[in-house]
């Protein structure tokens, strides 16, 4: 195997995230492509672990792992807080703080 | 020939695996209704774990599947389940920007492709055997053990922020 194919693949997920987290209204809907980004990076990490023969790739992405369970943790409490706070999750009624 | 044969095996397989993966993020980005959205991701996390084995690296794989499956995506259901998500919109959930988000995503693909490209060529991967979970703990407790007590407290921080933050007063 080519290291490159996995680099490929982790950068094409990275940017449909990308396309998700400019294009979805919906709330959870961007947070679920962050954390489509986030598992790109992960693959990113393993992959050039096992490039090295090493076991810090891996212990890297369980660092990412952790960090994105915590995210999504308070994502979505603020999620919620903004739904209780205006009836809707769209991004686009989140303009309270507009000038 | 039986070197060549696993290395055909495996590209098989991660040319499978990768397939699914791609078809499953676009629908993540793209599908109108929100559940989908969420088991689409089960698929693109699930086959980042396959892609983990693949390259010989079991724990985090597994640790993937329990954290991201296991929990991670039953987060997403009760936050698609209180937010009272449209499960048959009638209107688009995306907004107006669609060209140019996929201009810039392109341009990303682009940069981040011909930068791999041009570093990596065609550099192989030599893995011989799977790394062991005892090196990783050992790595994870010995050398990087301040990060890993630092990531403690941040998963209690956070513990108590979204407590704080989701509880009705």
């Amino acid at each position: 195997m080519l290291l490159n194919q996995f680099l490929m693949l982790s950068a094409f997920l990275f940017c449909t995230g990308i396309y998700g987290v400019l294009t979805r209204k919906h709330t959870v809907l961007v947070l679920m492509s962050i954390e489509l980004m986030l598992a790109a990076v992960n693959i990113n990490l393993v992959a050039f672990g096992a490039f090295h023969n090493s076991v810090i790739g891996q212990v890297f992405a369980l660092f990412v792992l952790t960090i994105a369970a915590a995210e999504v943790g308070v994502g979505l409490a603020i999620v919620l807080l903004i739904y209780r706070n205006s009836h809707s999750a769209d991004l686009d009624d989140a303009h309270a703080l507009k000038g | 020939m039986v070197g060549g044969r696993r290395v055909i095996a495996e590209n098989v397989f991660f040319g499978i695996i990768a397939a699914a993966m791609a078809i499953s993020a676009l629908g993540v980005v793209s599908t109108k209704n929100v559940v989908h959205a969420a088991l689409f991701l089960v698929i693109v996390l699930a086959g980042g774990a396959a892609q983990f084995i693949l390259l010989g690296q079991e724990f985090v794989a597994w640790v993937q599947v329990l954290v991201y499956i296991g929990a991670v995506i039953v987060l997403f259901l009760f936050g698609i389940m209180l937010t009272r998500a449209p499960m048959h919109p009638e209107g688009s959930l995306g907004n107006d920007l669609r060209w140019p988000a996929a201009a810039a995503a392109l341009f990303l693909a682009g940069i981040l492709g011909g930068l791999f490209a041009h570093t990596f060529g065609r550099d192989k991967l030599h893995i011989n055997a799977p790394i062991r979970t005892a090196d990783v703990t050992n790595a994870i407790f010995r050398i990087y053990i301040i990060p890993f007590e630092i990531v403690g407290v941040l998963l209690l921080g956070a513990l108590i922020g979204a407590v704080v933050l989701a509880r009705r007063d």
